[in-house]
């Protein structure tokens, strides 16, 4: 028996329907091969051909504007958002939670001190107002009178009070206290030195709340929106303990509240209109979808079931940006990739000639340009850009060879090779460890191949699972370059620098200098802004001259958002919050693309669209 | 019957013994704990945590204590759900797990022993290539394929049904991963159907009824179904358990809130309680499945009797 032809013709390849199908039904009977390649081929559409494709394209009105506010005419009759949101969070429990998952979900439920604009300026929330003393080291806070918690009652400064030393409770067990140590005595309490009461956290009537620090932070305020420092509603904790934060039993003080919950399969949030600001919120169902398979995720997009991804396969770069091109939000985000050099064991023990030889050899425009793609910034320095330093935005500290041209890069990079007692006959034989995941497999792939070319460099991968590998970092015993990366809790050069003092948990590289602590220590006790900026560049600029840990690229955000989703910003923390959200109205119409995504008139025709009225 | 099915219950408690001694050291060996994350947690936070997770006890005394809970029917809380119970969580992911797995079964079940006849009354014909050479490639297209594939084409291309998602169970949501989960089963089902059913086929016994005069699907029916069916009975016993609480691809692929998941996830996350109540449900699972086997068995096989041998 011969195989019988069942390829479709190309032009027709994504025009199915039900006929043609039917059609071939017995050809799929006897040849069930050929029955999945061609649905293969119908759905992975014209991916292997260059005729036009047809696709689905909403339409969205103008929106007008008014006062701020979206025109109501132009906004949907049902005010229903749901998002992809990656894993499923630990717990709602704002002072128990981690991780970005949970944190997207509490900043609908719950109002901080401050809160954020779109754009991600630090505005009034759960207080209208503040003081702050000279020195830098009161703030006095006046609590919005009209705030109310999910039943009803009123938020007040006790509230806040209360949530803060429920954060910093030993036995609440949050993992956040660190990012609060600037709070007087913190540190004491969180370890349970102190009690409760010392800490420098005083309601001193029922919307006055007073917070003392111990040193001047120029984020501090910036940093109450974020979770662990959310007001807890005191009588439901007494109530439920540890099951507080399930539906039913959460009380809230956001624009939303918990109504379902339902492990891996989805949190549904609803309006609480008990919110001070409900009458100008718009959305009034936020459905948060945990899926961590990200291209589970961007079928359930191109199905309409989502309307917002949390993410979007690093491997379908060109296929998204061909045919969802419009709908792809790129955004730079608060995080560094880096690979780190294990400093207390050989080979990189004391031989800093060697790691700068390793840091020059990467050529960062190619890992960004052909390997992650999607926009990600090459890195030198370790600080990414665009973080606010509380004296406008924070330069970080590139080092001198990060502007030269590629050949003295290179020819450096092989002097110190050489120098370090390395050459082509003697080459560096290295292991770089990595977590499993197919990005960082590509990119260590790259790297490897990098510096094999440059150096000769003999380079063993190995992929380890999460656990494993993080453990492996913290004992410093078997690693020798390992990946890393960071995403910051909040917006601050300190949350980067600070990583590498040597007594800080997540310094995996043993970086020890006693010189940098000190500077860190002189950081945290500057109150002057300007001043401060200065001393953390002159910080990153003796970091990065060590070179314990090579920055690679910045992270940015990338996902997938209907055009029908309004009123959504974009700032560098990636905080988004569902009241300033509305959906539009909207509909569907059918274009033709060509083969670079580009719209014509009609599937023979290659010109372009617009082209064609003018004629 | 109820005494046979009563001792072999018992036997069991030795078998989930040694399976919860393993399998409670094994995932204490793995590197990496249920608090290690990349941010430092303070050193007397960890200490707190560990404490109120009883972490910090030797392990043996950690090991009897939970022993001393299961008798007490106390899976124990989850460290990485920490809103919910173990127990919480199993009684809401095995329904989901079980309508879909007890859906693919029973759709595996129907469609493959009909096939498997057809095709093994029809051998060497036409209908008996087609059905085999589909039956082939189901068995050898893993599921991880078919799955995409399918919400590409009945989600995506046709929009007919949803890409993802449980949505309570409702039936529009149940379609695809069933079909997905149940592809491999039919086929294989239909392959072993056909098979047996060959066999009994060319046995005396039914050479006799046709001698008699009886027509083909009188024959097929009456006299050959329920000893052809015995393989295939044999095979669902460790079949139901495995779709049922294996179905970890389907799941994940979907977003179906099932079993499977929580297992996969709590090994990853190091959740000790978790993976344990897991590991111990699916213990049990298997063996009353193995024991409902054993039970239709000598429904179907009058040769069979249940004794308390065991």
């Amino acid at each position: 028996m011969t195989k019988p032809a069942v390829k479709p013709h190309p032009s027709q390849a994504c025009r199915f329907t039900l006929r043609s199908f039917l059609r071939l039904l017995p050809v799929y009977v006897s040849w069930p091969l050929a029955a999945v390649a061609t649905i293969a081929v119908l759905t992975g559409c014209s991916s292997s051909n260059d005729e036009p494709v047809q696709v689905e394209r909403i339409v969205v009105p103008k929106v007008h504007l008014i006062d701020g506010k979206p025109d109501p005419a132009v906004l949907a009759e049902k005010q229903i958002l749901r998002k992809g949101n990656g894993s499923q969070p630990q717990t709602l429990d704002p002072h128990k939670a981690e991780g970005v998952p949970s944190s997207n979900i509490l900043r609908d439920l719950f109002e901080g001190l401050t809160g954020e604009s779109p754009d991600g300026r630090i505005v009034p929330a759960g207080a209208e107002s503040w003081d702050i003393s000279e020195d830098g080291l009161t703030y006095t806070f006046h609590i919005r009178h009209n705030g109310r918690w999910s039943d009803g009652s009123p938020v007040t400064a006790q509230d806040f009070e209360y949530g803060l030393k429920r954060s910093l409770n030993p036995a609440t067990g949050s993992k956040y206290t660190k990012i609060l140590s600037p709070i007087r005595n913190a540190d004491a309490v969180a370890a349970g030195a102190l009690p409760l009461e010392a800490l420098g956290v005083k309601a001193l009537d029922d919307f006055t709340l007073r917070i003392e620090l111990a040193t001047p932070a120029p984020y501090f305020l910036g940093l109450l929106n974020h979770s662990s420092t959310y007001p807890m509603h005191k009588a439901s904790v007494e109530k439920w303990g540890d099951a507080v934060a399930k539906p039913g039993h959460l009380v809230s003080n956001g624009a939303y509240t918990l109504d379902e919950l339902v492990v891996q399969s989805h949190i549904k949030l609803v309006r609480n209109h008990h919110y001070w600001n409900d009458a100008n919120t718009h959305i009034n169902e936020v459905w948060y979808y945990p899926i961590e398979d990200q291209s589970s995720e961007l079928k359930r997009y191109r199905a309409g079931e989502i309307d917002w991804t949390n993410e979007v396969p690093n491997n379908q770069f060109k296929w998204i940006k061909k045919y969802l091109g419009e709908e792809l939000v790129i955004n730079p985000w608060l995080g560094i990739y880096y690979y780190g050099f294990n400093l207390t064991r050989p080979p990189f023990k004391d031989n800093l000639k060697l790691r700068k030889a390793l840091a020059m050899a990467v050529d960062r425009d190619i890992l960004t340009g052909k390997v992650t793609q999607f926009g990600e910034r090459p890195a030198y320095a370790f600080v990414p850009p665009g973080v606010s330093s509380g004296a406008g935005t924070y330069t970080p500290q590139n080092p001198p060879w990060a502007s030269w041209p590629r050949e003295k890069q290179l020819a450096e990079a092989r002097r110190l090779y050489e120098a370090a007692g390395y050459s082509k006959t003697n080459p560096l034989e290295v292991e770089l460890r990595y977590n499993t995941s197919e990005n960082h497999k590509k990119i260590a792939i790259a790297v490897a191949a990098m510096w094999k070319q440059a150096l000769g460099v003999k380079t063993r991968l190995i992929n380890e699972e999460w656990k494993v590998f993080l453990s492996n970092r913290k004992q410093k015993q078997v690693t020798q370059v390992f990946r890393a990366g960071w995403i910051s809790d909040y917006n601050d050069p300190m949350s980067f620098l600070e990583l590498l003092h040597s007594q800080h948990g997540i310094n995996d590289s043993g970086y020890n200098n006693p010189e940098y602590d000190a500077l860190l220590a002189r950081i945290a006790a500057e109150p002057d802004a300007e001043k401060r900026t200065q001393l953390m560049q002159q910080a990153e600029r003796l970091m990065l001259a060590d070179q314990p840990v090579m920055p690679l690229y910045s992270y940015v955000v990338k996902r997938l958002v209907k055009p029908y989703v309004g009123g959504v910003g974009s700032n560098i923390m990636d905080h988004h919050y569902s009241k300033d959200w509305y959906i539009l109205k909207h509909r569907t119409e059918k274009v033709w693309l060509d083969k670079d995504g580009r719209e014509v008139s009609s599937p023979h025709d290659t010109r372009d669209a617009s082209a064609g009225e003018k004629d | 019957m109820w005494h046979y099915a009563i001792k072999r219950l018992l036997g069991a408690i030795p078998t989930l013994l040694v399976l919860i001694t393993i399998s409670f050291f094994l995932i204490r060996v793995a590197p990496g704990g249920p608090f290690d994350t990349e941010k430092s947690l303070p050193p007397e936070i960890q200490a707190n945590l560990e404490k109120k997770y009883h972490l910090d006890e030797p392990l043996y005394k950690q090991y009897f204590r939970y022993l001393g809970n299961i008798v007490r029917g106390d899976f124990g809380p989850s460290f990485q759900y920490k809103d919910f119970t173990v127990t919480e969580l199993i009684a809401r992911g095995f329904p989901v797990s079980l309508t879909l797995g007890g859906l693919a079964l029973l759709l595996a079940v129907l469609i493959g022993v009909t096939l498997g006849t057809v095709a093994a009354v029809r051998q060497n014909s036409w209908v008996d290539y087609a059905l085999m050479s589909t039956a082939m490639t189901g068995i050898s297209i893993p599921n991880f394929v078919v799955a995409p594939l399918l919400i590409l084409f009945f989600a995506i291309s046709l929009n007919w049904l949803p890409a993802g998602g449980w949505n309570g169970g409702h039936w529009l949501y149940l379609i695809l991963p069933v079909l997905a989960l149940s592809l491999r089963y039919i086929a294989y089902i239909a392959r072993l159907m056909r098979g047996s059913m060959i066999e009994v086929l060319r046995s005396d016994y039914i050479r006799t009824a046709r001698a008699k005069g009886l027509s083909m699907p009188r024959v097929v029916l009456k006299h050959a179904l329920k000893p052809a069916l015995m393989p295939v009975v044999s095979y669902l016993g460790p079949a139901a358990a495995g779709i049922i609480t294996g179905s970890v691809v389907i799941e994940k692929i979907f977003g179906v809130p099932g079993l499977g998941r929580y297992f996969v996830q709590g090994a990853l996350n190091r959740d000790y309680t978790l993976v344990m109540g897991v590991v111990i449900f699916i213990g049990v699972l298997i063996v009353v499945f193995n024991l409902i086997v054993d039970i239709l068995y000598a429904v179907l096989d009058p040769k069979i009797r249940l004794q308390g041998k065991g």
